[in-house]
């Protein structure tokens, strides 16, 4: 037996859909459950339950539990205790939540990764509703937004999140810590449908190649037939930008390379600055490895979270550069970026022609494909229905779009 | 002997008395037909009023005492100096020492600092509130505490029932920021400015005894008078009656959570695509975070579209008064100013009009300002599947906010509600709502971040926005989505006893709320 006392979770006036949870075990009189919920009323009951439940799985039949629940999900729960337990009992038990039928899907290589958001690892609050911001990717983080001494509980969350959080679609993305703890966060996530891994502070092909690996091993263990998990290396020093177009091919399954620049700044031993001028070598580099490669290379993010003007105009000068995304570390700049990376309307206008003349094709049985007297080939139809989807994703157009198209236009 | 409990027209279980008066249970929208007289208060004479219009006493002690006060009287106050009030509860704790048992509090709302008031209930001084009860004094009810049976009124209902005698105020004790020494009072002026004093209209006209009480008297005329010195009794002059920032917020924000700026993205969205913004369209929202960010981005729309609405009612904040300033409104009619650029705009702007709800909300009377309005934005603690909503309880079954104006507002033409689905673990989307507060078919669109429910009777606005490209479910739907994430909650527990009434805006009783079990 380790300690007898473990406290995990949060609590605070300022925490919302978190829970603190101390445990302690004991010889005997049971599960005792002091419950302190701002939603006992409602959900006191099933707080209790769970409890119970988890407590029964790991073998505890006599232990104190006091709860400081402001409004926690189950699953949030579940991960607090479980992180408990684990300071006090040695076990390799999972207590998994179901993982919801509506998380198994896969992405492809080549899905736009305009916005990917950025959610800290161990605060749930942010990660419930995060999928609603439409961004093309959710990023959740257990490196530099995880203290060092909550990487433990954060990594249980963020498993238990990847099971129960509907992310609406989002790639479902987790960034790893470096070295050893980064591969070791890899036992705790690619079970659970993770769709990419960013790596952080790539220098070299070694550690890629190591990240890579050891997700094969992990796969080849658990026997399961799980999804692709793809990679995207992040560059953020002098070195890893010398070493772009390597570690850009360290691996198939990456897909991208993303740069981050305060780091990258940092290494420089220069002021970041809005215009960016001193990251533009570095910039430029990245993307053309990145072409060179074919993968997408990502921008790093914007930090004024405040001044979308100055977003704007820092997502033009990246889309000029041939950057195909950005990060975002707050909801209202997904809008703004996917705006500027994603096609204008009259992409979306010629897309809608195309999509409507290949199904007009399909329903009178032609092989052929014509717009006007121009000839489309099956690429340009694939690429013109991603643009619609992408469309429709974003709330441009309506999904039944095709159906309010007058006769006469579809003809 | 046990008080006949009925169900009334919404199928709710409500009694046919309520603190020792009959009671007529809800009847349905516009069903109850109101009969007899309005109510008058006693015909005074100049003859026992000072010729020189003098009318200020040494202190507010000496004006009750003057004013007759005695057990069982009806207090009332007004609200507009919100949680910096310091008059209210002053009255209590001279009636406290002065032995005075079972008065009845008539506040137009309730704040936090009058939670003071506990202790009087306590001690026997207050009998009951009529109005408004946020936090602790909702929990005292809740609990059972409070000797009378609550009575809960919107603002509209408020005055209808002053008019029609259902209350009769013995003394209203009306605070003023600016007032002269005949009872003219207005809301602008002074340290204590809080804009408009339009709640205390009724009271003045309707009392038997009328107290103006004010931090800053001024020569007479006292101009332009929202309070009328025909009316009033008393002047009492003290040196603070309320405690500035927090009469007025020194500014009101928009809200900054993703969640929230959301719902008011989809809520700027369906106003702009079901066509019901429109050059012209008549507007209210509140001054809560997500109700400004709405206002903003109708503000964008109505720019990029080059329209004008044509008046907007307030509560008015710093937003509404970019708006009237930059010329994307035509005027303000103003029942409130919720930050310092509304008390402002108020003071200087001859087109923000302070607009007593007297004329705006009163349902028995001539009709009705919020009828011919076009967008009305509220809120919601519950709404149920057949869109029925609650704003004094919260799910748990404790009594946490006042009415308001909201029952009033439903009759505007489109009652659009931005909620959140669920708030931290509690959905606001119920099989039936703990406490009924205005029927679903007043509730026109519910708009939460996770998809939009338009009323199944509003044909008219589902045509309207197919095809938009909007996130259109059911509620139900809305319900099974929140419930798959927060769990299905369990019901709070309730004892048979009935610690307040909602009254409907025509005086009949659409619900109670009953004592939580302990």
């Amino acid at each position: 037996m380790k300690k007898s006392i473990a406290i995990a979770g949060n609590s605070g006036s300022k925490i919302r859909s978190d829970c603190e949870i101390t445990l302690e075990l004991k010889n005997g009189g049971g599960i005792i459950i002091d419950l302190n919920s701002k939603v006992k009323v409602l959900y006191g009951e099933s707080i209790k339950e769970l409890t119970v439940e988890i407590l029964k799985f790991y073998g505890i039949k006599n232990a104190n539990v006091k709860i400081t629940d402001t409004g926690a999900l189950p699953f949030v729960i579940a991960a607090r205790l479980e992180c408990a337990v684990k300071q006090l009992i040695n076990t390799d038990l999972e207590y998994l939540p179901e993982f919801i039928s509506e998380n198994a899907y896969s992405t492809t290589r080549d899905r736009f990764r305009f916005s990917r958001l950025y959610l800290p690892g161990n605060t749930p609050g942010l990660m419930i509703n995060a999928g609603l911001h439409s961004a093309d990717g959710i990023i959740l983080d257990l490196e530099d937004s995880v203290a060092p001494e909550k990487k433990d509980e954060a990594r249980i969350l963020v498993r238990n999140a990847l099971r129960q959080i509907n992310f609406l679609g989002a790639e479902r993305m987790v960034r790893i810590n470096q070295g050893e703890k980064g591969l070791e966060d890899l036992h705790f996530i690619i079970a659970h449908n993770v769709n990419l891994i960013l790596i952080p502070k790539c220098e070299s092909t070694d550690y890629v190649k190591r990240v890579d690996q050891e997700i094969t091993k992990i796969k080849s263990t658990l026997k399961l037939n799980l999804n692709n998990t793809f990679l995207m290396p992040i560059i953020e020093s002098a070195l890893g930008i010398e070493n772009a177009f390597d570690i850009a091919r360290a691996s198939e399954n990456i897909v991208g390379m993303a740069i981050g620049l305060e780091d990258y700044t940092a290494d420089l031993g220069v002021q970041r600055t809005k215009e960016g001028r001193e990251s533009l070598y570095a910039r430029t580099r990245l993307v053309n490895a990145s072409k060179a490669a074919g993968i997408q290379p990502i921008d790093s993010v914007f930090s004024d979270v405040g001044d979308m003007e100055a977003l704007k105009q820092n997502v033009v000068i990246s889309k000029a550069l041939g950057f195909e995304g950005m990060g975002c570390i707050h909801p209202r700049q997904i809008p703004v970026i996917r705006q500027g990376f994603s096609p204008d309307e009259a992409e979306i206008e010629k897309s809608k022609k195309i999509v409507l003349a290949y199904t007009d094709a399909k329903n009178k049985g032609l092989g052929v494909v014509a717009l006007g007297s121009k000839m489309i080939d099956p690429p340009v139809v694939a690429r013109a229905q991603k643009t619609i989807d992408l469309a429709i994703r974003m709330r441009f157009i309506s999904s039944d779009w095709i159906d309010h198209i007058p006769t006469e236009e579809k003809l | 002997m046990a008080i006949k409990i009925v169900k009334n027209a919404a199928g709710r279980s409500v009694p046919l008395e309520i603190n020792g008066q009959k009671v007529i249970p809800f009847q349905g929208v516009g069903k109850h037909r109101p009969e007899g007289r309005k109510y008058s208060p006693p015909i005074p004479t100049c003859s026992d009023y000072p010729d020189d219009g003098n009318k200020v006493v040494g202190s507010l002690e000496e004006a009750l005492r003057k004013c007759g006060i005695r057990d069982g009287m009806t207090i009332s106050t007004h609200h507009h100096l919100r949680d910096g009030d310091l008059v209210s509860n002053k009255i209590f704790e001279i009636a406290s020492e002065m032995g005075i048992k079972d008065l009845v509090w008539f506040p137009s709302a309730s704040f936090p600092c009058n939670d003071p008031i506990i202790k009087y209930l306590d001690d026997g001084t207050i009998n009951r509130i009529e109005g408004s009860m946020n936090g602790p004094l909702g929990r005292y009810v809740s609990d059972g505490k409070m000797k009378g049976t609550a009575v809960l009124r919107s603002h509209g209902g408020r005055v209808q029932a002053i008019q029609d005698g259902e209350v009769k105020i013995d003394i209203a004790v009306l605070a003023a920021p600016t007032a002269d020494s005949y009872g003219n009072a207005k809301g602008t002026g002074g340290k204590s400015a809080c804009g408009v004093i339009g709640y205390a209209k009724a009271d003045s006209m309707y009392a038997t005894k009328v107290i103006v009480v004010t931090d800053n008297l001024i020569d007479l005329p006292c101009f332009p008078m929202e309070i009328e010195g025909n009316y009033v009794d008393y002047v009492v002059v003290v040196d603070k009656i309320g405690i500035p920032e927090k009469i007025v917020s020194g500014t009101t924000q928009i809200t900054k959570s993703p969640d929230r700026l959301l719902i008011a993205d989809l809520t700027a969205a369906f106003l702009e695509k079901s066509g019901i913004l429109k050059d012209g369209v008549t507007m209210q929202a509140g001054a809560g975070g997500t109700s400004l960010a709405i206002a903003v981005f109708v503000d964008e729309i109505l720019k990029k579209k080059g329209w004008k609405s044509k008046f907007g009612f307030g509560g008015s904040t710093k937003y509404m008064v970019k708006m009237l300033e930059e010329g994307q409104m035509g005027f303000i009619l103003d029942a409130q100013a919720f930050d310092l650029d509304a008390v402002k705009s108020v003071e200087n702007n001859p087109n923000h009009i302070p607009f007593p709800v007297f004329n705006a909300y009163n349902y028995h009377s001539k009709g009705n300002l919020t009828s011919m309005m076009d967008i009305m934005i509220l809120g919601a603690t519950e709404v149920d599947l057949n869109f029925n909503g609650n704003v004094v309880t919260h799910s748990d079954g404790y009594l946490l906010h006042g009415i308001g104006g909201w029952q009033n507002c439903l009759h505007a033409r489109n009652v659009i509600l931005p909620i959140p689905l669920f708030r931290d673990r509690i959905p606001v989307i119920v099989d039936e709502v703990t406490t009924l507060c205005g029927p679903g078919e007043l509730i026109d669109v519910i708009i939460t971040e996770r998809g939009i429910a338009i009323n199944p009777l509003r044909t008219d606005l589902i045509d309207s926005v197919k095809g938009s490209g909007l996130p259109i479910k059911t509620l139900k739907e809305l319900k099974d989505e929140a419930e798959k994430i927060c769990g299905k909650p369990q019901k709070p527990l309730f004892d048979e006893e009935i610690v307040a009434a909602i009254k409907w805006v025509d005086g009949t009783v659409i619900d109670v709320v009953r004592k939580i079990k302990q």
